[in-house]
């Protein structure tokens, strides 16, 4: 592709890695795979440093990390959405975020500089974990007949209406949530890698070209870079709160 | 205009519209987003500034919506990537 005459990449090569390791087998590992396994490393010794067993009860380092993330998970999103009773998801509801903001944030840190969650893969498997979970809340809490009748037919329609009102919410429950669920994350990922790659080459080309200009679309790469980080903590944080939101109303039924 | 349509190859022809019909695309796909965002996000503000003590329920249920509505906004993007030749 090239605009005003910049030659851009073809945009598969900001997102396609070439295998690092075990070519041609099923364990392959390229770059976005790499950075999943940082991730989750990173988010198992922050949670490991911090609940190991200590004297002093100041926290510091990542136990105050950790304690924080934790109480934020807890007041802003299990408190606003499911309630008390949604106590028990907080060890998931707290592991999907501090898993998707890691592997997010990894788009602005220099030499990576790559969002693993710009691959659809991870993205569609996170959703349909939270798919099963809901489902699998739904039926514990209302049983089967329950649940399928709070979802499909939501009370206080007009009784004709359910001709409409019923596909719609098969549809939007059971297809559209994960659905929509993975593809916010993954397109928010790769609309940032895609700026932020714009205005890098924009500036390094302008530069070759004549230095003055080349301030001008260095100047936007580096408030793009801070708005990335606004996009990652966000997108984290938006999936958390629509994990929680499903899973809140699949344990209590509407009324 | 005929005759320029004429002169170009017709993988190129079908090229370019294609990505006309992205650019077209994802413009009017952001459009409605658009106003909705604005829509939340205003009242969301205005009912925050009249009820403060109320202000962290607001701005989780402002966050829900948005990412409701920004989906729709999103799928456009999608479709943006895929059409381009």
């Amino acid at each position: 592709m090239s605009i005003l005459a910049l030659e851009l990449p073809p945009v598969s090569h900001l997102f396609d890695w070439p295998t690092i390791w075990f070519d041609g087998t099923f364990f392959a590992i390229n770059k976005t795979v790499l950075v999943y396994l940082a991730a989750t490393a990173v988010t198992m010794v922050l949670f490991g440093l911090a609940g190991r067993p200590r004297e002093s009860l100041v926290p510091a380092g990542a136990q105050h990390v950790a304690e924080s993330g934790v109480n934020f998970i807890e007041s802003s999103v299990v408190m606003q959405t499911i309630g008390p009773e949604g106590r028990k998801f907080m060890p998931l509801l707290t592991t999907i975020f501090f898993f998707i903001l890691f592997s997010n944030i990894t788009g602005i840190i220099p030499i990576v500089q790559f969002p693993a969650n710009s691959r659809m893969a991870m993205p569609v498997a996170l959703s349909l974990l939270v798919w099963v979970v809901y489902n699998v809340v739904g039926v514990k809490s209302q049983g089967v007949g329950g649940y399928l009748k709070s979802s499909l037919f939501p009370p206080g329609v007009p009784k004709f209406l359910y001709v409409i009102v019923t596909p719609i919410e098969l549809v939007s429950t059971f297809v559209v949530r994960p659905f929509s669920l993975a593809i916010r994350l993954w397109a928010n990922m790769v609309a940032g890698h895609l700026l932020l790659a714009t205005f890098a080459i924009l500036s390094a080309t302008l530069w070759d070209f004549f230095y003055v200009p080349a301030a001008l679309p260095f100047v936007m790469l580096l408030f793009l870079t801070v708005f990335e980080i606004l996009v990652a903590f966000l997108q984290a944080f938006i999936f958390t709160v629509l994990t929680a939101v499903y899973i809140g109303g699949s344990m209590h039924a509407e009324h | 205009m005929l005759s320029l349509l004429a002169q170009t190859a017709p993988g190129e022809l079908v090229d370019g519209l294609q990505a006309i019909g992205a650019g077209l695309g994802y413009g009017l796909a952001a459009i409605g987003p658009g106003f909705g965002i604005g829509t939340v996000v205003g009242s969301a503000i205005s009912s925050m500034a009249r009820q403060p003590e109320s202000a962290g329920m607001v701005r989780t249920t402002m966050f829900l919506g948005i990412a409701f509505i920004e989906a729709l906004a999103l799928i456009g993007f999608v479709v943006f990537i895929l059409l381009l030749p």
